[in-house]
């Protein structure tokens, strides 16, 4: 039999080249942006913590925002729409009302098993629930995280914290410095792990019985991906606050442009979620110089938008 | 009539073997202590009418459904206790409808056929095996197109092909020619029984055409209400009083070019 076999791709192809010339060429406009006068310092110590961690942040909430979407086979989900995003902040106001001025690895590890919690919570009631519409399941997300922040909430007013809890609840870089970014490195561990199992995420996308016929066991590749995602969330939260829907704008994008085959998406996912972040935080920096808006606030804004379109665009075509 | 395949007489292991398999939904038995023997080797093709407990009896041969009681096995693996990525390898099953919620190509869709063997890394070998099995069903020219830029029929083939590019024993299809157009159904029929004739594969298939059963398959197993009626070779199984026992319509055989053609319209 002829067959003309294609030889198994080893080179990134040069698009991808081309996307990190541009992810550089945003770091360094980010590096060079600040109302403090440039020195070794300032670049050392606040400039360059603050870029990485963008960089860090943007990639693996994008990636996270992937696992989501493959693993509960839903395109509207990420971490903010399904209450892992709300449960990882009330682990936060919680941990710090039971021990005032634990370290940061306590309050990570306390957001992390929360946001557990919130996942696991929204994945048992999207399964009792009779849904088939794709729609209605990040609405009963959105729905489980508007009561886990309400009591996040009350918790906060109640021990005089609401404004502690909005500074935490709202993506913000600028106190970003040397010291207290770095769990933010931990993330890029965990994100190397999803590049490794990428194609089994691949195939538990494509649900239970094609996973059984692989003889991939679907629901400890679920365990490792939903940990992956409540840990990144955790730590995000912690050391940079909440950045809403990145995770559901890059992998859509992507997904469009290269499917969704995770060996092949992935790449893509990181790299256009470290862009974005770094270009929302851009923006927020220059549009009010010298203050600054949020970059959390500046996704959210975009977010939403595209969010809209995306429900909007999907209603059309149903 | 005994249910098992009588014809296995030059037996080199069984395919498939299932032994007193039941299976109820609520207080509906929808399997009734099926036995059935399928020897290594050979298409067998499951037909009856609806809610006869076909689909349900092949998710129970595929793993993909647990039996309430009875044992299975596949190519001598017992399909509830092997480890799923072992059963992998020897075992490939595909459900009627099949939908993806992501999006894929043909070809990535394909490879992932491969993953028992791979685990995702594909060799050179691998790559060759879904070239080939993108050229077997006419799909080489859309192997780059995303699934859902496909008509019913290609994405059917498509996932065929995943199936055949797992090279595995036994091969269990469900409805395969569903959305197929006639020359598409007929070569798809052509190449299972290739598989089962040169590379010695046991290939079981539900279909509701009769006449596609009696001229491709070696046995027949005929189903109604849960309980195999009869198993046996087409010139066993395509006569109008055992049809029309299971069918509960007159059904008409004749001889056409040696091949045996049933009638049952008006």
């Amino acid at each position: 039999m002829t067959v003309t076999t294609r030889p198994a791709r080893t080179t990134p192809p040069a698009a991808l080249v081309g996307g990190v010339g541009g992810l550089l060429v945003l770091a360094a406009i980010s590096c060079l942006i600040g109302v403090a006068g440039m020195s070794w310092e300032v670049l050392w110590v606040s400039r360059l913590p603050r870029t990485i961690g963008l960089v860090l942040a943007g990639a693996a909430l994008a990636v996270c925002g992937l696992l989501m979407q493959l693993l509960v086979r839903n395109r509207f989900v990420e971490p903010s729409t399904v209450g892992t995003t709300e449960a990882a902040g009330l682990g936060l106001v919680v941990i710090t009302l039971l021990v005032p001025g634990s370290p940061l690895m306590v309050k990570m590890v306390t957001a992390a098993l929360f946001a557990l919690a919130g996942t696991w919570l929204f994945l048992r009631v999207v399964r009792l629930m009779p849904v088939r519409e794709p729609i209605l399941v990040p609405l009963i997300g959105l729905m489980l995280g508007g009561v886990i922040s309400a009591m996040t909430t009350f918790l906060a007013f109640h021990h005089d914290l609401l404004q502690t809890l909005n500074t935490w609840m709202t993506g913000d870089f600028s106190g970003v410095l040397q010291g207290r970014y770095e769990l933010l490195w931990l993330v890029a561990g965990l994100v190397v792990i999803a590049f490794v199992a990428a194609d089994r995420f691949t195939v538990a996308g494509m649900g239970e019985t094609f996973s059984a016929n692989a003889g991939l066991d679907h629901r400890s590749v679920l365990a490792v991906g939903l940990a992956i995602v409540s840990v990144v969330s955790a730590v995000v939260v912690v050391t940079v606050g909440v950045i809403p829907f990145l995770g559901l704008i890059v992998p859509n994008v992507v997904s469009a442009l290269v499917g969704d085959n995770a060996r092949r998406g992935l790449p893509w996912v990181a790299l256009l979620g470290s862009g974005l972040v770094l270009a929302c935080d851009i923006v927020g920096r220059l549009v009010r110089h010298p203050y600054e808006i949020p970059v959390g606030t500046v996704m959210g804004v975009l977010g939403a938008v595209f969010f809209l379109h995306l429900l909007l665009r999907r209603s059309r075509a149903a | 009539m005994t249910a098992t395949a009588e014809t296995s007489a030059r037996t080199r292991g069984h395919g498939v073997r299932a032994e007193g398999v039941t299976k109820r939904y609520g207080r509906s038995l929808v399997v009734d202590d099926v036995h059935l023997d399928l020897p290594l080797g050979g298409v067998t093709a499951l037909i009856g009418p609806n809610g006869a407990g076909k689909s349900t009896l092949l998710s129970i041969v595929g793993r993909l459904l647990g039996a309430d009681a009875g044992r299975v096995s596949v190519a001598g693996l017992d399909v509830a206790t092997t480890r799923g990525d072992e059963l992998a390898k020897r075992l490939a099953v595909l459900r009627q409808d099949n939908h993806l919620d992501i999006r894929l190509t043909v070809r990535d869709l394909v490879t992932f056929g491969r993953y028992p063997h791979s685990k995702g890394r594909p060799t050179a070998e691998d790559l060759e095996h879904v070239e080939r099995a993108l050229a077997y069903l006419d799909l080489t020219e859309l192997a780059d197109r995303f699934l859902d830029q496909l008509s019913g029929g290609q994405r059917q083939r498509a996932f065929v092909a995943m199936v055949l590019c797992q090279d595995t024993d036994v091969i269990l299809l469900d409805e395969p020619l569903n959305n197929l157009d006639l020359r598409h159904a007929v070569a798809m029929m052509g190449r299972l029984r290739d598989a089962a004739r040169e590379l010695g594969r046991t290939v079981v298939v539900v279909v509701h055409d009769l006449n596609v059963a009696s001229c491709y398959a070696d046995t027949i197993v005929a189903m109604r209400d849960g309980k195999v009626a009869a198993c046996g070779t087409p010139a066993e199984i395509m006569r109008p009083d055992l049809l029309e026992e299971i069918y509960g319509l007159p059904v008409r055989v004749h001889e056409l070019d040696g091949q045996l053609i049933a009638t049952y319209y008006g």
